[in-house]
């Protein structure tokens, strides 16, 4: 494993750069063992295809949060926990799946801006922004303001008309905060289930369930 | 300091790239029981360590977007979880484009080359492919024929293994096929939306194993070839051809090797292949009975080039002054649309092979008044992919903030459904690759220089994929995106759809050929070319299956004529 040391947030996030697939004994044996013979019985296709499955389904921690004791690579400890907290308003936990904090959200920001300036630069300042607004509007930032507070500069920032003149200087950072959100949501396990993704594993045959195509093609324009 | 260093053995053959050509070549002669030297300019390639197969995006901490969030700047040059294997910039190895115009030259330096991450679309060329300017007066013969070229079809498609079904159609040739993969639901709705236009949609023909052959066990469905499969389930000449070579003692491999120049000795013919061992900035050189380059169809040309010499002051193999010209590559457009029927449909597995279980073959060869000559096949794109950074920004940005987000992403998933075309383009005297003598790239090698102009042909030819995919998408009940259309603005751009082909041409006539029938410089005879660049034009059926023949081909007759002592 290449990883630093440093990296280490919380037992269940992963700490590499680069996957480790080395621990994957099945790989090896798959690998080599096929390609040395020229018959393939369908045994051993089978074993394979067990072999390529097993790990597939090794779907890791479910939540990729780093807990209360996080300590932040990058943001300064408010900016993590405000960051942490409009996460969860841009993806709320809904009666399907938790919020976005359950997804690493803040951890996978807080991450990439101590490996990319422009990153953090863009993090640091929209933070910024959002509490001196918050400040001068409500007397307080954004973390200590009313939910109804938080929610009514979130209304502005991401109106129907993508965001109003009022927030138009925290607007670059208000799109930077929603895509990463988004994008750490549906790259966690919580997003991979809320979604309803189930793939990445191993089959021996590929069919369609009958269910799925006669749903769609009963609400397409060729009918059932 | 530089170094030279001079090898004393002579050998057999030494190949020039180990892409498909040259995987092939390397398996062929092998077979035959030659002796083969594999010069490649990367690195060798280690699947169980290369290829991130299987891997979710939350098991590397930046989750796909590259270390330093390269993705989310622009400066990622490939998608992070593919198959190495090489971009179109390549650190130290830069290339010149004419002024005003456009052109992107893709290279690959790894062993197994472009085959380690390819889409694996596998057609055979038709006979009029062969013979284009007997069939409508434009483009160039072949010097072979499809009645020719089928049985080593047949031997390429046996060997990668091709899935396909029988259809009796001109324009798609059947082969030797291995079982088609059952479609996919949005993949139907395409079938359907084909038959109420008249549009044929057939099984996919694809180098993906659904039966176990040659020590390959069959696929196992996870949609990952693009970041290349740890059972070679689908074809790459490394592992398919490569490795297994590798064990008949017949093989040696020298990776990091540059091919700066082809020797040639008194008699005309090649002597051997001067290189950089990147490794050490030395300069090598490997003695060889005879040569196959199988660089790329521009890479070959540009060694050809750069081999200058007394004998051949134009470079090697151009007497008649056509290497680098007639460079083709595919001519590429892509419209998705949204298709409501598929919106919160039952969620199942439907990873499948990598890529498409159906494609549309050109199906208006026949019609007369069109305003582009031949035509062009379609892609098929959609289903429920992997979610990765980027899948749901769409659906958030509509959504604003809040429970809506997650309610449009399980609503949108899957439902977009996305049409490629890729289409023939005509050779032309105004594309073409040609030796930049003012720049040396970082060994010291003259660098290319690129000329393209997209021609009007192939602007119509975007314009009716455009109203195609368009019609295609309705005919589903789908939605095409509200966005400006111009064909002479969204046709791809050469080289980005990396089906380079076309730079040492073949032909019966050395004065408008380089390369003989049998992919042979008409000059040199122990001189063999086996990529793309033999080819005389690019028809809309991808290049790899071709290559693959044709080097084989090629290989059985170089090793014949090794084994009468004509070579």
């Amino acid at each position: 494993m290449s990883n630093k040391p440093s990296d280490a947030i919380n037992p269940s996030i992963p700490l590499t750069d680069t996957p480790d697939v080395s621990r994957r004994n099945l790989f090896r044996i798959v690998g080599t063992t096929l390609l040395s013979a020229e018959l393939v019985s369908a045994q051993d296709a089978k074993d394979a295809h067990a072999g390529m499955a097993m790990p597939a389904a090794a779907t890791g921690p479910k939540s990729l949060n780093g807990g209360p004791n996080y300590i932040p690579k990058h943001l300064k400890p408010h900016y993590f926990k405000t960051m942490r907290a409009l996460g969860d308003l841009i993806m709320p936990a809904d009666a399907t799946s938790p919020a976005a904090s359950e997804a690493g959200a803040a951890e996978f920001i807080d991450f990439l801006c101590s490996r990319n300036e422009d990153l953090a630069a863009i993090f640091d300042g929209g933070l910024s922004w959002l509490d001196q607004y918050m400040i001068h509007k409500h007397g307080t930032d954004f973390l200590s303001s009313k939910p109804a507070d938080q929610t009514g500069l979130l209304d502005l920032a991401y109106g129907s008309r993508g965001g109003s003149p009022e927030t138009a200087g925290g607007a670059q950072f208000f799109t930077w905060a929603r895509n990463m959100v988004v994008d750490a949501y549906y790259t966690s396990p919580v997003g991979v289930k809320d979604i309803g993704y189930m793939g990445n594993t191993a089959v021996s045959v590929f069919s369609v369930p009958k269910e799925a195509v006669d749903y769609a093609l009963k609400r397409s324009p060729f009918g059932a | 300091m530089l170094q030279v260093q001079r090898a004393p053995a002579v050998h057999d053959v030494v190949v020039i790239g180990s892409g498909a050509g040259g995987g092939t070549t390397v398996k062929v002669l092998t077979d035959l029981g030659i002796n083969v030297t594999l010069l490649e300019a990367g690195p060798m390639l280690d699947p169980m360590k290369d290829f991130k197969e299987h891997v979710w995006p939350w098991e590397v901490n930046h989750r796909g977007s590259g270390p330093a969030a390269e993705s989310y700047f622009g400066k990622q040059q490939w998608s992070y979880w593919n198959a190495p294997n090489g971009y179109w910039d390549v650190p130290g190895e830069p290339y010149s484009v004419a002024q005003g115009e456009e052109f992107r030259w893709f290279r690959s330096r790894i062993l197994g080359g472009r085959t380690n991450h390819y889409g694996r679309i596998s057609l055979r060329f038709s006979d009029y492919d062969f013979k284009p300017q007997a069939f409508d007066g434009l483009g160039f013969d072949w010097p072979v024929t499809y009645e020719e070229m089928s049985p080593w079809y047949d031997k390429a498609e046996g060997f990668m293994g091709v899935t396909g079904t029988h259809e009796g159609l001109r324009t798609a040739p059947d082969g030797n096929f291995l079982p088609p993969v059952a479609p996919r639901v949005h993949e139907m709705l395409v079938q359907r939306a084909g038959k109420k236009l008249n549009i044929p949609v057939i099984p996919s023909r694809m180098a993906m194993l659904t039966k176990s052959i040659h020590g390959r066990a069959a696929c196992h469905y996870c949609g990952q070839c693009g970041r290349g499969c740890h059972t070679a389930s689908a074809f790459t000449s490394s592992q398919a051809m490569i490795f297994p070579a590798m064990k008949t003692g017949k093989l040696n491999i020298i990776t990091g090797a540059m091919a700066r120049e082809l020797l040639v000795n008194d008699e005309g013919l090649v002597s051997g292949v001067s290189y950089v061992d990147k490794a050490t900035r030395s300069e090598k050189t490997i003695r060889a009975r005879a040569v196959v380059v199988a660089a790329s169809a521009c890479e070959s040309a540009r060694l050809l080039l750069n081999s200058k010499s007394t004998k051949y002051p134009a470079g090697l193999a151009n007497n008649s002054g056509v290497v680098g010209r007639y460079l083709t590559d595919t001519v590429g457009y892509s419209l998705g649309g949204s298709v409501p029927a598929l919106e919160n449909m039952p969620r199942h597995n439907c990873d499948g092979i990598g890529g498409m279980h159906v494609y549309v073959p050109w199906w208006e060869l026949e019609k007369k008044n069109k305003d582009f000559p031949r035509g062009y096949h379609i892609e098929i794109g959609g289903g429920f992919g992997m979610p990765q950074l980027g899948s749901f920004r769409g659906a958030a940005a509509n959504a604003g903030y809040g429970a809506g987000i997650k309610a449009a992403a399980r609503q949108q998933y899957g439902t977009n459904v996305n049409f490629a075309g890729r289409g023939e383009m005509i050779p032309n005297e105004h594309s073409y690759c040609e030796i930049d003598n003012t720049k040396v790239d970082q060994w010291g090698i003259p660098v290319l220089k690129f000329h393209w102009i997209s021609q009007p042909y192939e602007i119509k030819m975007v314009q009716h994929m455009h109203d195609t995919f368009t019609a295609m998408i309705e005919a589903m009940g789908g939605r095409v995106p509200n966005r400006s259309f111009d064909p002479a603005a969204n046709i791809s751009k050469g080289g980005q759809i990396i089906h380079e082909a076309g730079t040492v041409r073949m032909g019966d006539d050395p004065k408008k050929s380089a390369l003989n029938k049998w992919s042979q410089a008409h000059e040199v005879k122990n001189l063999v070319v086996a990529d793309a660049a033999p080819f005389n034009g690019n028809p809309d059926k991808n290049v790899t299956l071709t290559i693959v023949a044709n080097a084989w081909r090629a290989a059985e007759h170089l090793a014949e004529e090794m084994k009468k002592g004509n070579v």
